[in-house]
């Protein structure tokens, strides 16, 4: 599939792309200026991208409730860890989503990953057209339709109606990084697994899922990322007492909002960066074993 | 079950069918059908208590043409033009500044942090930096600027700016990605045949970024075209957008079948939109195979 324009990047994420000697040579002397207009965009760009995260750290250290900055106090960091029950429910609820719709979704991606890639089949094109929409519909359709759908076959919405919808937004990225991956896939190492003796299925487990493991491994990051983040879609396909991160944060907006959630969400960038900086050496290690 | 060895593409048929069936179906079921559901819904009637009627109607689509949608369609139209063209006016130097630069993983790093927040959180935070009493007015006011409340929150602009926000790395990332594959030597070649250094970012650069250029506008202008929660939060009467009108539809007035039929607006305006990207890659793909095929 090489007229995806997501491979460009994903193949980054999952490998650098060797360049012919001159490119690499041109690329170095443009590196070599330090300072320029489109660098000072870039550095007022992060600095906008980042100013929200600035205000909710503050006011998570805020005194008062209002959103003015009054004092220094770590009250709303004691109502969160001891006076949010409801809170920690839906934190739960999203953790429980995230994990179990990316699991699957990284288990159906992967494998059809691979039956895309490796294997001619009536049904192939269908297959890759429906699986490259999601992507594009804006999730108020996405939602809407499984919403009506659910509805249609009297499936009550909760827990599990979540989790089908997370795991088919969630199954295009977990394919698309996997099939990226196999793209640079050097194919003789199974030929050589299989001249050396091994066995279909040891081939399957200890040649080919290692080496496409980093882009499964990203796939299944991306999906958490995506179904913890889903606002939209979840808001039409909740039921009761099945109330997800986003959908608390939600009410919590347009009833009242308690600083509590911007000490959540301190902890919560905080516990990412810690993960996104274990991973990174756990990839690279990954990568230098190879 | 021996494999047939040594080509690439196998043709035995029944190892496909079975790898890749699982996520096929579960796209038919869960994504397939409850659109097929819509696209048939939007040419049913309106039950009394919300639902639809299995009558054969065109009713929701002569409802679309009131005057006041076609307000409202307009308006979606020109707040995600405005919001794309800033977004990738300003990703485009990002993206060359990112894929000039020596620290190109960090930086990525950079872009991506804020997006680990949730979209809810980030949008609360800037309703608290453009609110009456927020950040940015306490500021000015202290300042001695301006003695009132300077309205910033709930109008068109406070749609546009929230929407750059949340959707600039969707831009800036393509795009970082196609000026890195650009062969840098194409532009000092640019500039010893004497073209100025905006003449060849833009006869010479641009060309070749354009399939790049083209993936950020479609994954910006998409999404803002159905944005529902942010024109829900940071915008107010004047920026009600198509995706209120369904979140609306659905949830408040019960009129399914109208609901479905603006959604069929956006699918058909989505599929346009993809296909395009996907000819228009495919295009300089054959391209470049054809040069390397003829050097």
């Amino acid at each position: 599939m090489s007229n995806n324009p997501f491979n460009g990047l994903i193949a980054r994420i999952n490998k650098k792309k060797p360049s012919s000697e001159p490119a690499r040579h041109a690329k170095r002397a443009y590196q070599k200026k330090h300072f320029s207009l489109s660098f000072m965009v870039l550095v007022l760009t992060l600095f906008f991208l980042f100013i929200p995260l600035f205000v909710i750290i503050a006011y998570s250290f805020n005194e008062g409730k209002s959103s003015s900055f009054t004092g220094f106090s770590l009250m709303w960091y004691k109502k969160l860890f001891f006076e949010s029950d409801a809170l920690w429910t839906s934190l739960f609820n999203s953790f429980f989503i995230a994990l179990s719709s990316a699991a699957v979704s990284t288990v159906l991606g992967t494998i059809a990953a691979i039956g895309i890639n490796w294997y001619k089949f009536k049904g192939k094109g269908y297959i890759q057209t429906i699986t490259f929409l999601p992507l594009v519909l804006p999730e108020v359709i996405v939602g809407m339709s499984m919403l009506i759908f659910f509805s249609g076959i009297k499936l009550p919405l909760g827990l599990f109606s979540i989790f089908a919808a997370h795991t088919t937004f969630c199954l295009p990225f977990v394919f698309l990084m996997v099939l990226a991956r196999l793209d640079e896939f050097d194919y003789s190492i199974i030929e050589a697994s299989y001249d050396l003796g091994a066995t279909e299925r040891e081939t399957m487990f200890k040649v080919i899922i290692p080496a496409i493991f980093p882009g499964i491994m990203a796939g299944f990051m991306m999906a958490v990322t995506m179904s913890l983040e889903d606002f939209v879609i979840t808001f039409f396909v909740s039921g009761p007492g099945s109330t997800t991160l986003p959908l608390y944060v939600y009410s919590m907006i347009r009833f009242g909002v308690s600083p509590v959630i911007n000490a959540l969400s301190f902890i919560i960038i905080l516990a990412t960066i810690l993960i996104a900086f274990t991973l990174r050496k756990f990839l690279k290690n990954i990568a230098a074993a190879k | 079950m021996k494999k047939e060895q040594g080509t690439k593409a196998f043709n035995k048929n029944s190892l496909g069918h079975l790898y890749s069936w699982p996520m096929g179906l579960w796209f038919t079921i869960f994504f397939v059908v409850p659109l097929a559901i819509i696209i048939l819904y939007s040419f049913l009637k309106k039950g009394l208590y919300g639902g639809v009627e299995w009558v054969f109607s065109f009713n929701a689509y002569k409802q679309m043409f009131n005057p006041n949608y076609g307000i409202v369609l307009m308006r979606t139209l020109k707040i995600s033009f405005i919001s794309t063209l800033i977004t990738i006016l300003i990703a485009l130097p990002c993206g060359y500044a990112m894929a000039r630069s020596k620290i190109q993983t960090f930086l990525l790093f950079l872009v991506i942090i804020p997006f680990w927040t949730n979209s809810l959180i980030r949008i609360f935070a800037w309703m608290s930096i453009l609110g009456n009493d927020g950040f940015i007015n306490s500021l000015l006011m202290q300042v001695g600027l301006t003695k009132e409340h300077l309205q910033l929150l709930y109008n068109q602009n406070a749609v546009v700016l929230v929407s750059v926000y949340m959707y600039l790395p969707y831009a800036i990332l393509p795009i970082f990605t196609a000026i890195d594959r650009f062969d840098f030597s194409l532009l000092e070649a640019a500039r010893d045949l004497g073209s100025t250094k905006m003449g060849s970012m833009l006869r010479v650069l641009l060309p070749n970024i354009k399939s790049g250029v083209l993936t950020a506008i479609i994954f910006t202008f998409i999404p803002i075209f159905g944005a529902y929660t942010v024109p829900l939060l940071v915008g107010g009467k004047d920026s009600y957008m198509i995706g209120n009108i369904i979140v609306d539809q659905v949830n408040k007035t019960r009129n399914w079948p109208l609901a479905a039929a603006f959604s069929m607006i956006i699918t058909v305006l989505s599929t346009f939109g993809v296909l395009w990207m996907m000819f228009s890659s495919k295009k300089e793909a054959g391209l470049k195979t054809k040069k390397e095929g003829g050097k």
